[in-house]
């Protein structure tokens, strides 16, 4: 099993994010994380999807997801030539007491406090998962009280990859 | 004009020359335009087997079948044929009537989410919200259907669309130029290059022709390619008809109901070119046996049936006609004689090893006979059970075509398809052949074949069970046979009476061609039970 990021482009028609979860459910592939949202042409959506298989799984994904009518390219965004970033907003259940240390380990972090409360903080958080999930685990002292990720949105790097969508 | 004008518009500028469908209140706009057209419509007596008549004509003429049903059950009832269709990538135009728009979501009554419920099943669908689409939106569906890998295309329209005004008519012309969806037509002329080199190595190479043969009108093509090279060719059950039954160089259906002689030359070929086949599990049980020791070469127009279920060492993406052009060019020298002397001496060893009852008429000998008699180009449609392993087994085609349902296995098949195939063709001999278990889930049609005059010719091979399904309990639940008696069916010769239809009965082997004469000898609907012994079996 490994883990492969994708970025599709695809028709912003309605109904083309459910014809791709529809695929992924009935062909029974993983989807870790989901993210849509318009290009800079706003005919076409971009969407990420981080998903997990063995090899052959993960060819098939990339074939049977080109072969959607309404994707107009699906490539991998691999990791040493892209980059990801995902937002975290995390509900903290803070008091006065406990709320400097925590404040503290945000900015460690360059997270956000974006809401106070006298019972509680959101603290929002930009990175990669492997961040969002570190900082969580510094959490684990406090209560969490909701916590809302995006998922995954990514680029790569450079010029030489981009997508043009030139008619 | 009105939305339903535009849509029956839309199908005269497709050519389409037969609707088959059943109104409901959400699609009578379109049947009420359709009366001021040619086009003919066939009352279809249940929604599924419009499906299944569409894809009959669509298999014999290569066009896009059109079928047209009303919403809610009617379009849900059209589920089965869809996905038939799908399985066996046919291309087809499925059209259904929809509630207001306004009102969907609020399950009115008939409403149903169609788009959503077929999706699986569709190579894409559309929900008409504004009839000024209608007509770029039909272009598109029949442009999809029938390229690149072939399919059913679902186009729902709301009956406010279809009433709504269409200012101005003008069906887009030329290519269709979608943004998102370019087949592969042409194979790339390195792999090609590289396929060429492989087989002037070959010693023992083998092609292995699927139903993308056909799709493709591929069949005259991979003929030459067989004899230029002197290239030996087995199919799986959807390629039957890609090459002449009689073809020296043919042998035979391969998988797990296949001849014994076409599997073993699977088996010891070391080179196998798999063209228009999905190495699905019925054809190619165990897929390491293709790939192992083996130069695997596989040919689709689908990029993602390459590598499915067997990695190959050639991957190859085009068209099979084009493919099998452009491979024609390349000079090799090859000398396969020796292999080819093998493969006779299978076909002449290997035998099945079914023991039949010697006072019962043996089906497979009877379908070799009968399609033996039938004319050249006749068209013979398999039912789906054991009917469909004998006829697969037993069926000589020559210039004709051999339809089944192979990728789904849907019983019911048969008329519908022979139905379509005979509308399509109405100077060709069209046969269905399905069991006594297959003939009741579609024995409704025969009203359908009165009503419109469609001679098709119909065989039940009765046996009183789901043949197929008891055969399985037999081997696999040691011979306890759970809900798999047909008793309780109609007496035929009274069933044929009642719908006006000729009726042949046949028990014994010496009745045999007397019956099959009787049966081809005029151009009129006939049906013919064919008693066999209850208790047989495909293996």
């Amino acid at each position: 099993m490994q883990k492969k990021t994708f970025q599709l482009i695809v028709d912003n028609t309605s109904g083309v994010l459910s014809r791709i979860a529809g695929l992924f459910s009935r062909r029974g592939y993983n989807i870790e994380s989901i993210t849509a949202g318009v290009t800079a042409d706003p005919r076409f959506t971009r969407i990420t999807i981080v998903t997990s298989g063995d090899d052959e799984i993960l060819d098939q994904i990339e074939k049977q997801v080109a072969k959607l009518i309404d994707v107009r390219d699906i490539r991998e965004l691999v990791p040493e030539e892209s980059v990801y970033r995902e937002l975290a907003l995390i509900k903290v259940k803070a008091g006065a007491a406990e709320r400097p240390s925590i404040i503290a380990v945000a900015n460690v972090f360059r997270a956000n406090i974006i809401d106070v409360g006298a019972e509680n903080l959101i603290i929002e958080l930009t990175g990669s998962q492997s961040k969002i999930d570190a900082f969580l685990r510094l959490l684990d002292g406090y209560e969490i009280l909701e916590l809302a990720r995006t998922g995954v949105a990514g680029l790569c790097r450079g010029v030489d990859k981009v997508v043009y969508i030139a008619e | 004009m009105n939305g339903a004008q535009a849509m029956v518009k839309c199908l005269e500028m497709e050519g389409v020359k037969t609707v088959f469908g059943y109104p409901g209140v959400a699609i009578c706009p379109f049947y009420d335009s359709i009366l001021d057209s040619e086009i003919r419509t066939v009352l279809i007596r249940t929604e599924q087997n419009a499906a299944h008549a569409a894809s009959g004509m669509a298999r014999v003429t290569g066009q896009v079948g059109v079928c047209a049903v009303t919403s809610g059950p009617g379009a849900t009832n059209l589920i089965t044929g869809i996905a038939t269709a799908f399985a066996d990538s046919i291309p087809l135009v499925c059209i259904t009537g929809q509630v207001n728009s306004e009102l969907i979501g609020s399950d009115v009554f008939q409403e149903a989410d169609i788009t959503g419920a077929a999706e699986s099943f569709v190579k894409y669908s559309y929900l008409v919200k504004n009839a000024e689409d209608i007509p770029r939106i039909f272009k598109e569906a029949f442009y999809i259907a029938n390229t690149g890998r072939r399919g059913p295309v679902l186009i729902d329209v709301p009956i406010d669309v279809q009433n709504a005004p269409v200012k101005k008519f003008r069906y887009p012309e030329g290519d269709v130029v979608l943004r998102t969806y370019k087949p592969t037509v042409k194979g790339h002329a390195v792999q090609i290059k590289k396929v060429m080199a492989e087989l002037e190595k070959a010693k023992r190479p083998v092609i292995c022709a699927g139903g993308g043969v056909l799709l493709s009108g591929a069949e005259g093509m991979l003929r030459e390619f067989s004899h230029k090279y002197q290239v030996p060719v087995v199919t799986t059950m959807m390629g039957i008809g890609a090459m002449q039954t009689e073809d020296e160089l043919y042998f035979g259906m391969v998988g797990n109901n296949g001849a014994p002689c076409a599997n073993r030359a699977m088996n010891d070929a070391d080179m196998v070119i798999m063209v228009g086949a999905r190495v699905a599990d019925r054809a190619v049980n165990q897929p390491e046996i293709i790939t192992r020791d083996k130069v695997l070469v596989h040919m689709d127009v689908d990029p993602a049936e390459i590598g499915k279920n067997a990695g190959p060492t050639i991957p190859l993406v085009g068209d099979a006609r084009h493919i099998f052009e452009h491979m024609m060019q390349i000079e090799i020298e090859c000398d396969h004689g020796l292999w080819l002397q093998t493969l006779y001496e299978y076909s002449q060893t290997m035998k099945e090893t079914r023991r039949t009852r010697p006072e019962y008429i043996d089906p497979s000998e009877f379908i070799r006979r009968l399609s033996d008699r039938m004319e050249r180009d006749a068209v013979y449609v398999a039912d789906v059970g054991q009917n469909q392993i004998w006829s697969c087994r037993s069926c000589i085609v020559r210039d004709g075509k051999f339809l089944t349902s192979g990728g789904m296995g849907t019983m019911g098949y048969s008329i519908p398809a022979a139905m379509g195939a005979k509308l399509a063709c109405p100077d060709r001999q069209v046969v269905a052949a399905c069991g006594d278990g297959s003939f009741q889930m579609s024995m409704m049609e025969l009203a359908t074949m009165r009503q419109h005059d469609i001679p098709v010719k119909i065989i039940v091979i009765a046996n009183g069970y789901l043949g197929m399904v008891r055969e399985f309990q037999k081997n696999t639940y040691g011979g306890r046979y759970s809900v798999v008696e047909l008793s309780g069916s109609p007496d035929l010769s009274k069933l044929a009476e009642a719908y006006g239809i000729r009726f042949i009965r046949v028990s014994e082997r010496k009745e045999m061609d007397a019956a099959i004469d009787a049966f081809l000898r005029d151009d009129d609907a006939v049906l013919m039970e064919c008693v066999i012994d209850p208790m047989d079996t495909v293996k």
